[in-house]
């Protein structure tokens, strides 16, 4: 039975980036720019998912690692002009530095404290962003002398392709032992250090990886836009949009974070011309899936199939 | 308590234990939950830990186990010191537990739930040895899971559960096995597949230590039995050498001769009783927490429940207090009780003590009272106060101390008084003994006595601690494993089901 879920995601998973590979061909450069945002906004969440669904720590300060990226790689950039290559692997290892520094004291807490760290982190970080302008830019932000590319199919492949690798990458390793260890590390820490498990280790090997995609694709989506900006990469409400998208495609399934992901950033595009009114459907709509239907677009079809 | 006299354990036994725990204690806050334990398990022997709840015995497992920390003490697995190691490394060095509760992962299958058990501890393990999956239905096979291999834990019967805790145990390979509560929630078959299995861990030479409320449970199973009572070493030696011990004896059974003062006229009453419950059954998932349970209790009696943690006296409660779905019928007063809830059944008149207590910590003696009286006018509040700090004299001494801040034999009363605020008609009273020193034990007692002797009120308590649950009955009921196994004068109980409840 496990083969044919199996096999049956996988040609779904096969379908659906088929379609995403012709897609240049067939529509128009704004369809292009709206996904490209949404398959970096797709790895957070993925990211997020790895956390939560596996781990059971609800990070609610996501944007706390893609901030540090972003910001790490367009400061870099904006200082020195240095190469992208460089300034990404700063930008992602100061998202792995600041996050290993804020979980290390934060997985000792046990119940919702977590989570509060994790939210007061993000404040932490927007100030920082204020008080450090003459770099950051502030508010109104920062913007980097170079992009990743001019060219939409250019950077749609590209933001394809990552998207892609770290799908792959995360989704085996939430199927492999080390997320077997790490499930059962989040569901019950006391049975799981009884059968030998350091549930602090991989806990925080979680969060590094969490941290290293996060990281990565704040970097990456940096020198798409050009620009960094708080309200773009680090305000509360992108994070809570990262838990919303992941929480939307399914827990534990990493995949479906990128069906969350893509249709909130599409259903935002789409319902643009509502203006105010758009956040307000958009999370309705998130709401009502989250009370009916808690297992998540790709959870309730994993589900139904396994049942039948 | 009288406990100096204990037999050292001779020092063969002692260079030879493959567990050797000694001098092991435990503090949590003021209370000492383990107080200088020492005891050794060779390499196949079974010792069984018992003691009422309260006692100490699970927190002596966890000390083991390293989920607590001991402040003294060691615990010597195989020669190495392993105290104070954080629970992981010690569960590498060899120690297995058995948990009573278990949370398998529910998405992976029971193939899938002993594997993990047999990964080692490596962030970079991608992919199992091929090895695993041979071990784990070889495993699965020996606990007889075997059919149920690739079904996931959701769908298994209870018995079945507690199988693949056991499968999780054994695929860690560990050289001493702690089990607790071995047979909780199993059927009478079930429990001597169990012990067949238990039993094999001796052949394999492990050390076993099996964690129960008393001795009968685990008497058929094990080699040696070490009860305590509250966190000390009371009595060692061969089942029969322990149940015959008069400390143990006191512990379960009550001093020598319990004084009782039945009233046997009040259950002759016509007419229907106050409280009548009629063929109970309540399930916890798959567990059966009470079947077929009868009782009823007459205006003005006093009922006692008798029976161990885990017989099933709280699930009682709970369900005439309308906090768990049930079967069968509750009558309160001629009306059914079901379809109403916590909260009217509670206006009703049914007030439950819980064994939690469930005070509001940081609030004042006075506030919790208060609260308690919310609904009583003024001047019947203060009326009521007066008669509850006669009462219990402590809590007017204390009106303005934290709830929180008193000790557990002052929050009992406390407790006890709220229930009584809300003038209750029925006061179910849940295990107000638990983990009480003897002397607070004898207050207690007495404002029992005078609550009953001074107001018409109707008790209904529930106890394990005989001592304190027979003096002021007029009936018992004794609960074992979900189930009325006696109900009679509190007279006769010693006589008729004591040995029952050793």
């Amino acid at each position: 039975m496990r083969g044919i879920l199996g096999s049956r995601l996988f040609w779904g998973v096969l379908g659906l980036l088929l379609i995403a590979i012709l897609l240049p061909l067939g529509v128009s450069g704004y369809i292009l720019g709206v996904l490209i945002p949404a398959y970096y906004f797709a790895v957070f969440a993925m990211s997020w998912d790895l956390l939560f669904g596996f781990a059971g720590e609800v990070n609610f300060g996501p944007t706390f690692l893609v901030g540090l990226g972003a910001y790490g790689a367009g400061i870099l950039d904006a200082e020195t002009g240095w190469p992208i290559a460089v300034c990404v692997v700063f930008g992602t290892a100061m998202a792995i530095i600041g996050g290993v520094l804020l979980a290390l004291p934060a997985l000792r807490l046990s119940g919702p404290y977590f989570g509060l760290i994790t939210l007061v982190a993000v404040l932490l970080l927007q100030q920082m962003v204020t008080v450090f302008a003459h770099w950051t830019g502030g508010e109104i932000g920062l913007t980097v002398p170079d992009v990743l590319s001019i060219d939409d199919n250019t950077n749609y492949y590209f933001a394809l392709g990552f998207m892609a690798i770290s799908g792959l990458i995360l989704f085996g390793l939430s199927r492999s032992s080390a997320g077997l260890i790490l499930q059962a590390c989040g569901q019950d820490p006391v049975e799981a250090q009884a059968l030998g498990f350091n549930v602090a280790k991989h806990k925080l090997a979680a969060f590094c990886v969490s941290a290293f995609f996060s990281g990565l694709a704040g970097a990456l989506l940096v020198f798409y836009y050009g620009t960094a900006s708080p309200g773009t990469v680090i305000d509360l409400a992108v994070g809570v949009q990262v838990i919303i998208a992941a929480v939307l495609g399914g827990r534990r399934t990493i995949l479906g974070a990128i069906l969350g992901a893509v249709f909130l950033v599409c259903a935002g595009e789409v319902l643009r011309p509502l203006g105010q009114l758009s956040t307000f459907v958009v999370s309705a709509f998130a709401l009502v899936v989250i009370l009916f239907v808690p297992a998540g677009f790709l959870g309730t079809l994993l589900h139904r199939r396994s049942e039948a | 308590m009288n406990v100096d006299v204990r037999p050292r354990p001779d020092r063969s036994t002692v260079s030879t234990g493959l567990l050797q725990v000694s001098g092991l204690t435990k503090r949590f806050g003021g209370l000492v939950a383990v107080k200088d334990m020492s005891f050794s398990i060779k390499p196949g022997e079974i010792l069984g830990l018992i003691g009422p709840n309260g006692s100490g015995k699970s927190t002596v497992m966890k000390l083991i186990m390293g989920i607590e920390r001991p402040n003294a003490g060691r615990v010597v697995i195989d020669g190495v010191d392993v105290a104070g190691w954080p629970s992981h490394r010690i569960a590498r060095q060899g120690v297995g537990l058995v948990f009573q509760h278990s949370r398998p992962l529910h998405r992976q299958t029971v193939g899938e739930n002993i594997k993990l058990a047999l990964l080692p501890d490596a962030l970079l393990k991608l992919f199992a040895d091929p090895a695993v999956e041979g071990k784990a239905r070889a495993i699965a096979e020996r606990v007889g899971l075997g059919a149920v291999f690739d079904r996931r834990p959701a769908t298994l019967p209870f018995a079945d559960l507690r199988r693949l805790e056991l499968a999780k145990a054994i695929a860690r390979n560990p050289k001493v096995v702690l089990v607790d509560e071995p047979f909780a929630g199993l059927t009478a078959g079930e429990v001597a597949a169990f012990s067949k299995l238990i039993a094999g861990f001796r052949e394999e030479g492990r050390a076993v230590l099996l964690v129960d409320h008393n001795v009968k449970s685990v008497a058929a199973l094990v080699d040696r039995v070490l009860a305590m009572y509250l966190g000390e070493f009371v009595a060692e030696g061969s089942a029969e050498h322990v149940m015959a011990n008069p400390t143990v004896r006191q512990v379960y059974l009550g001093a020598g001769s319990i004084e009782t003062s039945a009233r046997p006229e009040l259950d002759q009453k016509p007419g229907p009783p106050l409280l009548e419950v009629k063929d109970v059954g309540v399930l916890y998932g798959k567990a059966q927490a009470l079947q077929s349970v009868s009782i009823h209790v007459r205006e003005g009696e006093f009922v006692s429940v008798v029976g161990l943690n885990g017989a099933g006296k709280t699930t009682l409660f709970n369900a005439i207090s309308g906090l768990v779905p049930y079967s069968g019928s509750i009558v309160w007063g001629g009306d059914t009780l079901a379809g109403r809830t916590a909260g009217s059944i509670a206006r009703g008149g049914i007030v439950q003590c819980p064994e939690s207590r469930e005070l509001f910590g940081t609030m004042s003696v006075r506030e919790n009272l208060d609260l308690g009286g919310a609904r009583l006018s003024n001047g019947d509040r203060t009326a009521k106060l007066d008669w509850l700090f006669e009462l219990f004299p402590i809590l007017k001494s204390r009106a303005t101390q934290a709830a929180g801040k008193m000790s557990g034999g002052e929050q009992q009363m406390l407790a006890i008084a709220r229930a009584l605020m809300m003038q209750p008609k029925l006061l179910i009273l849940d295990e107000p003994t638990l983990g009480l020193a003897p002397v607070i034990l004898e207050q207690l007692s007495h404002a029992l006595e005078r609550l009953r002797n001074t107001t018409p009120i109707t008790v209904l308590l529930g106890e394990q601690n005989v001592t304190f649950a027979l003096p002021h009955a007029d009936r018992v009921y004794v609960l074992e494993h979900a189930r009325i196994i006696w109900e009679g004068d509190p007279a006769r109980f010693a006589s008729e089901a004591g040995k029952a409840y050793l």
